[in-house]
């Protein structure tokens, strides 16, 4: 749908994006991931045609897009952009919403019925004649939300549609998002800094950083396997670090970290330093001496508790086994097993979940889309 | 202290009995500044746009040029024009000196660049994240100048109307284009200029006192636009300024 090939963009002598390659899909939704001012905006302009890239090319459904203004603009109405802020003009809600559908010439007749039509669809049905500017933050957001897919766009693009709104107008949106492509088949390209929704809404995630596509791929690649220790700290991993492959056996390496041997799956070979990312949610704890006999596909190594940190409906644990270990347990079976701090527990991690990359200094940026195991 | 007195009791009964000559002066006044007021929006508008929304090789000295002008003595003004459309000037061919055409001319030019000015500050109050929500919504280069225009209305407005109570208090231009001509280029302020020479301070009291009535009825209706009260814009769009 779109394929964007070394894409760069410049502000004065700084590079803010450089050398995206990037291909969406259509009909997915695709999120662009990464702390504020990694370059999710500027690449969502490029995207939107709103800015030219200074190199590289975006190709809209195999069609080159670096033409005159007066093409461009052809593209763009097939496309949507939703902004961090709002954007809603001083006039009715409807008149807002009809922006796009009058830029297109449409009928007056026709204008009402769709913005009646949209209006319905995000909630706000009877708000046609209010002023936008009374309208509450998540009430404005869905003004824009319903500004952008009134003309039927065939990609959405959302900047941090949520940022600064309350949980329940999170909610709503997200619905929003998900029924437009679910229903529509619009293609959805959404930028946000919260880790959570790329993972509640999207296919697909790309990590931003420093203006650099870092990687692309599917949730569970991301979060379960990131190619380096930024983004690691990003999806939520403390990656264990000094690591070092001790022997690889048919990719079951037993590695030392730290004193402690642990084994895991990785086709990193001996004498290479590692880093180790285990997901909190990947330990297991249970009390000292029910350990079971570790097996060669399992780590079980014995801890004190350091703290704990109620985390929603769960527990963090931070436990010190030699390396520092973070568990994520349930409320419930934290009370079972009368975890508290300074007690002693086992954690248990397969040799699966644990997942390896080098880490060498200085930390070069790896390509996006590859993966480093198996 | 006398004459004081006797001037705005005279003043009061010239306004109350609705003196034709007083009545004649206004009626100019008002037709040949709100002439060049309309004239003055129509270009400022656009100009000003123009030189928010282009970017170009000394964009910013054309801007502080033109916040000097705010400024310009209303004679320099009146000199300028004077060369222009007198007999012998490049202009001379059309006799508009000492006319009411040749006055509204003047005014247009005193007050376009405080005009043009304030629309370029209304413009850039507008939020750039409008903007690229315009363009991004498909509108064209004309659709989006347009909508912002009538986002910065209120702004707008009141560029309109300085520069309206700027021609209507002027004297310069006035006297040294029209030439205080009775009953043909004859305008409030020029009168209370020549009545105040002549002693008939009471004239020049009523001719003051109206001066500021049509100051007030401006504000008033500033004012009522700007604090909502007449909240539709669509009945600003048909309002008596714009």
């Amino acid at each position: 749908m779109i394929r964007l090939s070394g894409a760069s963009r410049k502000f004065g002598e700084r590079d803010v994006v450089s050398g995206i390659d990037l291909e969406i899909r259509r009909g997915e939704i695709f999120a662009l991931i990464g702390p504020s001012g990694s370059g999710k905006t500027t690449l969502l302009r490029l995207i939107d045609l709103l800015d030219r890239p200074t190199s590289g090319s975006i190709m809209f459904d195999n069609s080159p897009t670096d033409g005159p203004e007066h093409e461009r603009r052809t593209v763009r109405r097939r496309m949507a952009m939703v902004f961090q802020k709002p954007g809603v003009l001083n006039a009715t809600v409807g008149q807002n919403i009809a922006f796009g559908l009058q830029f297109r010439g449409m009928q007056k007749g026709e204008v009402h019925e769709q913005v009646a039509s949209v209006l319905e669809m995000v909630g706000l049905s009877g708000l046609s004649e209010r002023r936008a500017l009374t309208l509450s933050g998540g009430e404005m957001q869905r003004v824009a939300i319903a500004r952008a897919i009134v003309t039927r766009p065939e990609v959405l693009l959302l900047d941090e549609p949520t940022a600064n709104l309350d949980p329940l107008s999170t909610g709503i949106i997200e619905n929003l998002i998900v029924r437009v492509n679910h229903e529509r088949k619009t293609t959805v390209i959404l930028a946000t800094h919260d880790m959570g929704q790329g993972q509640r809404l999207a296919g697909r995630i790309g990590v931003m950083m420093e203006g650099r596509l870092v990687q692309a791929g599917e949730i569970y690649d991301i979060f379960h396997h990131p190619v380096n220790r930024a983004i690691a700290t990003f999806v939520g991993i403390d990656p264990i670090r000094h690591g070092i492959v001790l022997s690889n056996d048919h990719n079951l390496a037993t590695i030392v970290v730290q004193g402690t041997s642990i084994q895991a799956v990785t086709a990193l070979e001996k004498g290479q330093q590692v880093a180790l990312c285990i997901r909190p949610e990947e330990v297991t704890l249970s009390l000292p001496g029910t350990c079971a006999p570790a097996s060669s596909a399992r780590n079980c190594l014995a801890g004190t508790i350091t703290r704990l940190l109620p985390y929603g409906p769960f527990t963090r644990v931070h436990v010190d086994c030699g390396v520092p270990l973070t568990a994520l347990v349930t409320r419930q079976s934290s009370e079972e097993l009368n975890l508290a701090t300074g007690a002693r527990v086992n954690a248990t991690i397969k040799a699966t979940a644990i997942h390896v990359i080098p880490d060498q200094e200085p930390e070069s940026p790896s390509p996006h889309g590859t993966k480093d195991r198996q | 202290m006398q004459e004081i007195i006797d001037g705005f009791t005279q003043a009061f009964q010239l306004i109350v009995t609705l003196n034709p000559e007083l009545l004649q002066v206004t009626a100019l006044s008002l037709y040949i500044s709100l002439s060049a007021t309309i004239i003055a929006t129509l270009i400022a508008i656009p100009a000003g746009g123009l030189i928010h929304f282009r970017e170009f090789v000394g964009k910013r000295v054309l801007i502080t040029i033109i916040q000097t002008l705010y400024s310009v003595p209303t004679v320099i003004i009146g000199l300028l024009v004077f060369l222009l459309i007198s007999r012998s000037g490049p202009l001379g061919i059309f006799g508009l000196l000492f006319t009411p055409t040749g006055m509204m001319i003047g005014q247009t030019i005193l007050i376009l660049p405080i005009m043009t000015g304030l629309v370029i500050t209304a413009l850039s109050g507008v939020d750039r994240n409008i903007r690229d929500t315009l363009v991004s919504l498909g509108a064209t280069e004309f659709q989006s100048i347009a909508q912002i225009v009538r986002e910065a209305r209120f702004a707008i407005l009141t560029a309109v109307i300085l520069g309206f109570g700027r021609a209507i208090s002027e004297v310069g231009v006035a006297m040294m284009i029209g030439g205080n001509i009775r009953g043909e280029t004859r305008v409030l302020t020029t009168s209370i200029a020549l009545e105040t020479g002549m002693g008939n301070f009471g004239l020049s009291i009523a001719l003051g006192i109206v001066l500021l009535a049509i100051a007030l009825v401006v504000v008033l209706i500033m004012n009522l636009i700007t604090s909502g009260a007449l909240s539709d814009s669509d009945r600003i769009r048909g309002g008596p300024m714009a």
